[in-house]
């Protein structure tokens, strides 16, 4: 007995270091498991109120970009309203979409996207009625999805994180793949699995297929701007998005109001 | 320690990761390359101090840092790593005598300084790199970043220790 005490003793050090290095391993392993990466996160009170009093100050620094921003934005609502007649207030934020969808205006506080596995995190939580697994957009295009929420703030996985997986199609010919990313390129995102037969080619727009519940059908996502074929007879199409990723200020949040019928609806296909 | 060493150090260790936080995380030079300037609260920890205590204030700094970045544990990973090596490390770099007599490291030598340092921050940034993208397929660019976030670091660490060696005497 002794012996074991004072092997402890002795060992102090190296015990506490091990003890240590397992418990952030296991924290690392965590987050870089699919989906459920929740115990340490930046919308916890203390870092979240860090962030957003930075960003309080740092945002005047480019308020000349989001202006110019806004006012494209105004400019293509106008230009919707005066061609159909009808007022402004009625409608969408893009007409496009179905009626069955909401959209929550948020501020960027922390914006990652040099490392793998990017999030961002927004100043609005679950007491705006914001959800893990909604869609989030900026009038330029596709930007992510909430994966956790706190009460005041929200944190999105980024299209630039190598496990998202998102729905796309190519806008003139409707086949669909997934969205992911090779970490190379903060503007360039890769479209897998769209079907050898697909008449595809430089220049053409990718949108959002409506194939999930998160984002609505015809978000844009960006241009393709070169494609390989691939061995499994399918094409990787590299895809140079609409949005700047490295200069995000205001996004947009997409509530589905019919999310719940339609995964009820889903799971209870695989029960029968 | 002493009182006045004590605020001292926690001082350096909000002011530090602060700093990390807030600037040197949103520099992306060229695109992905950051310095990670918070290594100086370790290097500078008393030399004469307890060895289990620095351990976990390193773990507690990594923590810290990754409760910001959304990085799991990615930063406390690799800074309780170089808190556990740093006896040896200093052993390495100044010889035994360390261990008698306190050095303090701005009466070394630059040579041994930088020695200290550069050994320091590349064991720091090769675990963190590796463990953040970890993946076998991206050794590339592991030791990528390793190399150009590591020379970043270790100018930027003898920059802002140059600035403050007069307060230090």
């Amino acid at each position: 007995m002794q012996q074991i005490i004072y092997f402890f003793i002795k060992n102090k050090n190296f015990l506490l270091f091990a003890l240590l290095f397992l418990i952030s391993f296991i924290l690392t392993l965590e987050s870089h498991s699919y989906h459920n990466s929740k115990l340490i996160s930046s919308t916890n009170f203390f870092s979240a109120k860090v962030y957003s009093v930075t960003s309080n100050i740092t945002e005047y620094f480019d308020l000349k970009e989001q202006n110019k921003i806004l006012l494209e934005q105004n400019s293509s609502l106008l230009k919707y309203q005066a061609n159909t007649n009808t007022p402004i207030s009625q409608i969408p934020l893009d007409s496009l979409l179905s009626k069955n969808f909401e959209f929550t205006g948020a501020r960027v506080i922390n914006n990652v996207y040099n490392k793998t596995n990017n999030y961002i995190t927004i100043d609005k939580g679950y007491n705006h009625s914001l959800e893990p697994d909604m869609g989030v957009i900026t009038s330029k295009g596709i930007v992510g999805i909430i994966n956790k929420t706190s009460g005041k703030y929200a944190r999105i996985q980024s299209l630039l994180n190598t496990k998202s997986q998102i729905n796309a199609q190519l806008k003139k010919s409707k086949h669909f793949g997934f969205l992911t990313w090779n970490t190379q390129n903060p503007h360039i995102v890769q479209l897998t699995e769209i079907p050898k037969l697909a008449p595809i080619a430089i220049g053409d727009t990718i949108i959002t297929g409506g194939n999930s519940a998160i984002f609505p059908k015809g978000i844009l996502v960006g241009r393709v701007a070169n494609y390989t074929l691939e061995n499994n007879d399918s094409y990787t199409v590299d895809v140079r998005l609409f949005n700047d990723m490295t200069n995000l200020s205001h996004v947009f949040i997409i509530k589905n109001k019919n999310k719940q019928e339609i995964i009820q609806l889903q799971s209870s296909d695989d029960a029968e | 320690m002493q009182n006045n060493q004590i605020i001292l150090n926690i001082v350096r260790f909000v002011v530090l990761m602060l700093l990390q936080v807030i600037v040197l995380n949103h520099i992306n030079f060229l695109g992905y390359v950051n310095p990670y300037a918070y290594l100086i609260f370790i290097l500078l920890f008393p030399f004469d101090a307890s060895k289990t205590l620095l351990i976990f204030l390193s773990f507690l700094l990594g923590l810290s840092i990754d409760l910001f970045s959304d990085s799991g544990g990615v930063h406390a990973a690799a800074c309780v790593l170089v808190g556990f090596l740093r006896p040896g490390i200093l052993k390495f770099s100044f010889g035994v005598s360390y261990e008698y007599n306190a050095v303090k490291l701005n009466k070394v030598t630059f040579k041994e300084r930088v020695l200290y340092i550069t050994l320091m921050v590349f064991i720091h940034h090769f675990v963190l790199f590796g463990l953040e993208i970890f993946s076998l397929s991206h050794i590339v660019l592991i030791l990528k970043s390793t190399l150009f976030s590591g020379i970043f670091s270790v100018l930027l660490i003898l920059c802002i220790l140059l600035l403050f060696n007069t307060k230090e005497n």
